[in-house]
């Protein structure tokens, strides 16, 4: 590959990671990121079966892109979805059942993440197989680190354990309702709040490079 | 598995184990259409006569395949459905009222990635409902999802004209805010058991 | 500027595409699921077996049974509507060990899935094991390790009423710390939600099954082989 190219394809890589992170950016996939990340283990499962479906489905999407017609474009990005899904739960069943049991229903939610959908839409069906998969293994990445954020802050906070590996000693009294539903919601609001700060601070030093002090 | 009573499958939907504020189903419509009342509504109606549709296809699906030991098609074939019903209700909507047609946009065809739908599906096969159960449950979580569609639209409405935090704007205050409601729903806990 | 509109693709493109990506799709699925069919069959019946001897510590082997409302019979092939599974459990030497049963009733976040030890010798329940719950961690999953509480799992009274056809007594869970009963379970202080849903599985389980159980005990006294 020229150097161009590599330049490029480690753009594409890069993209979903940072700028276009689906958890903080494009907040897509909010479903299964706020209901399987009450530890961090499950978060890393979720977000690999998701990063699996994505890859897998991006990869088969773009190979068919040319002989799919437009009318059935969506209903065919939807089957093929729907198929990684049915595999990525036969190969956790045949891994390992406490992380079946662990993520439940929200292996089967896979195939509604929008995140797929959206990847598969936006960008496989318009580029060859290797710039589709590599562009979607980021994307998963970028969705694994934001599932971990969410699963570490939640387990540390809820149960005073990461990874299952207790922290505090057994007298910390943990923040419960960080592991239940309104815990998921108000951690997410804060992550992307710390995000928003942040982007404001960079757009101010960068609007005004002269004062020495920010606003 | 010991039966559940159609009333305690209804609260429960709708209240105590609420799709979107305790299962995190339906967040992404949630968060999208909640901006207005008026909107809101239709939305989670359309979303309820889905979620019915369906949930009888899925009763239905799911027979047939286990008489014919199908079962590793459930999930193409309930996402299929799903769709057609969706592509059903468009159609409708088009023709009865171009003007809500209009107004839910782009969040009409997305009803086919709401994750409260296929979960309806698949959480009622998973619990083995019978056919009334099933469509019991349905009803009971396309009105919860309607119920917290239009509470959140409410507080959005009224935030919009108070001074709020510019930094908090947007999706982050409309999660808090989420957080705020499940933290109330979960005051429904045990309820109809 | 109006761009000429595209011709719309014949029906039979339309089926001839649909038709290929389903094919592709279709081999996927099966190969995945033959592939792994094994694998998930095996871990299954792993972990009910670690299940199983953890709630009866004497079973070395154990024989999975249907009970019908006609009476016992080894499980195989098809389940009857209407049949309640046990598993037969037996000791080194081959004698009846305990029985051991699925239940499962809703508790606060979903279906509180247990398996229970029944013994015929006290006609009781001699223990639980949770198989799968979701309760709240740090309360609802307190059932799981509170040993008073499962405590009250060691010699819970199921026996039959007189005509065999009923428990004498329904399985109750009552307030913590009021339970006078051996039929009653208390339960844990702030997690009631869920104490009543073990109590629930247990007695709607066994309401079902021991009726039909008791009277044919004795087929089960030798293994069978």
């Amino acid at each position: 590959m020229s150097d161009l190219a590599q330049a490029r394809t480690f753009d594409e890589f890069m993209e979903g990671i940072w700028r276009q992170n689906p958890v903080f950016v494009m907040v897509l996939g909010m479903c299964p990121t706020l209901a399987v990340t009450v530890s961090a283990i499950n978060a890393l499962s979720m977000g690999l079966a998701t990063g699996f479906v994505l890859v897998c489905s991006c990869g088969l999407v773009s190979l068919v892109r040319n002989i799919v017609p437009k009318e059935v474009r969506i209903a065919t990005y939807i089957v093929i979805i729907a198929t990684f899904v049915t595999v990525v739960d036969y190969v956790i069943q045949a891994v390992s059942l406490a992380v079946y049991d662990a993520l439940g229903a929200f292996i089967q939610l896979i195939v509604v993440n929008c995140i797929i959908l959206g990847r598969a839409e936006a960008h496989a069906s318009k580029h060859p197989p290797l710039k589709a998969m590599v562009n979607a293994l980021g994307m998963s990445i970028g969705f694994v680190i934001g599932l971990l954020a969410l699963g570490v802050v939640r387990e540390i906070l809820g149960a005073g354990t990461l990874f299952g590996f207790s922290l505090f000693g057994a007298n910390f009294q943990p923040w419960v309702v960080m592991v239940l539903p309104p815990g998921g919601f108000i951690v997410l609001g804060a992550w992307l709040l710390l995000f928003a700060a942040l982007k404001r601070r960079k757009e101010a030093r960068l609007a005004a490079p002269g004062d020495g002090h920010g606003a | 598995m010991a039966p559940e009573s159609l009333g305690q499958i209804f609260v429960a939907a709708v209240l105590a184990n609420n799709f979107v504020l305790a299962m995190f189903l339906g967040l992404c419509p949630f968060l999208g259409v909640s901006t207005r009342l008026d909107t809101a509504f239709p939305m989670g109606v359309a979303t309820t006569f889905v979620m019915l549709v369906a949930s009888l296809c899925a009763y239905g699906l799911n027979l047939l395949l286990t008489m014919f030991q199908l079962e590793f098609l459930r999930l193409i074939s309930y996402i299929v459905v799903i769709a057609s019903a969706v592509q059903l209700v468009e159609m409708f909507l088009k023709k009865t009222s171009p003007v809500l047609f209009r107004a839910l946009g782009i969040y009409l065809p997305l009803i086919t990635t709401n994750c409260a739908v296929l979960g309806v599906a698949l959480f009622q096969t998973a619990r083995e409902y019978s056919f009334t159960q099933s469509l019991v449950f349905s009803l009971g979580g396309g009105a919860g999802f309607t119920l917290a569609l239009v509470l959140m639209a409410s507080v959005r409405e009224r935030l919009q004209l108070s001074n709020v935090l510019g930094l908090v704007q947007g999706t982050a205050l409309s999660l808090m805010l989420a957080g705020l409601l499940s933290m109330a729903f979960m005051g429904f806990a045990g309820l109809g058991s | 500027m109006s761009a000429p509109v595209p011709a719309s693709t014949p029906a039979f493109a339309l089926i001839r595409t649909l038709g290929l990506v389903s094919t592709i799709c279709g081999l996927i699925i099966v190969g995945a699921y033959q592939g792994t069919y094994d694998a998930a069959a095996a871990n299954r019946r792993l972990a009910l077996e670690r299940a199983v001897f953890k709630v009866i510590p004497a079973a070395e082997s154990m024989v999975e049974w249907q009970a019908t409302p006609q009476g016992i019979r080894p499980a195989g092939g098809e389940a009857t509507a209407g049949a309640v599974k046990f598993y037969a459990t037996y000791d080194a030497a081959g004698a009846l060990a305990g029985i051991a049963v699925e239940a499962g009733a809703k508790g606060y976040a979903d279906t509180v899935r247990i398996l229970y030890g029944y013994s015929h010798g006290c006609q009781c329940v001699s223990g639980i094991g949770v198989v799968s719950m979701k309760e709240t961690p740090g309360i609802g999953d307190k059932i799981i390790t509170d040993k008073a509480f499962l405590a009250n799992f060691q010699a819970l009274d199921v026996r039959l009423n007189a005509e065999l056809s009923a428990l004498a007594n329904e399985v109750k869970v009552v307030k913590h710390g009021s339970k006078t009963n051996a039929w009653q379970i208390d339960a844990i202080a702030g997690a009631t939600v869920t104490s009543r849903a073990v109590g629930k599985a247990i007695n709607d389980s066994a309401q079902q099954l021991l009726p039909r159980l008791v009277p044919e005990m004795e087929k089960l006294r030798k293994k069978e082989s």
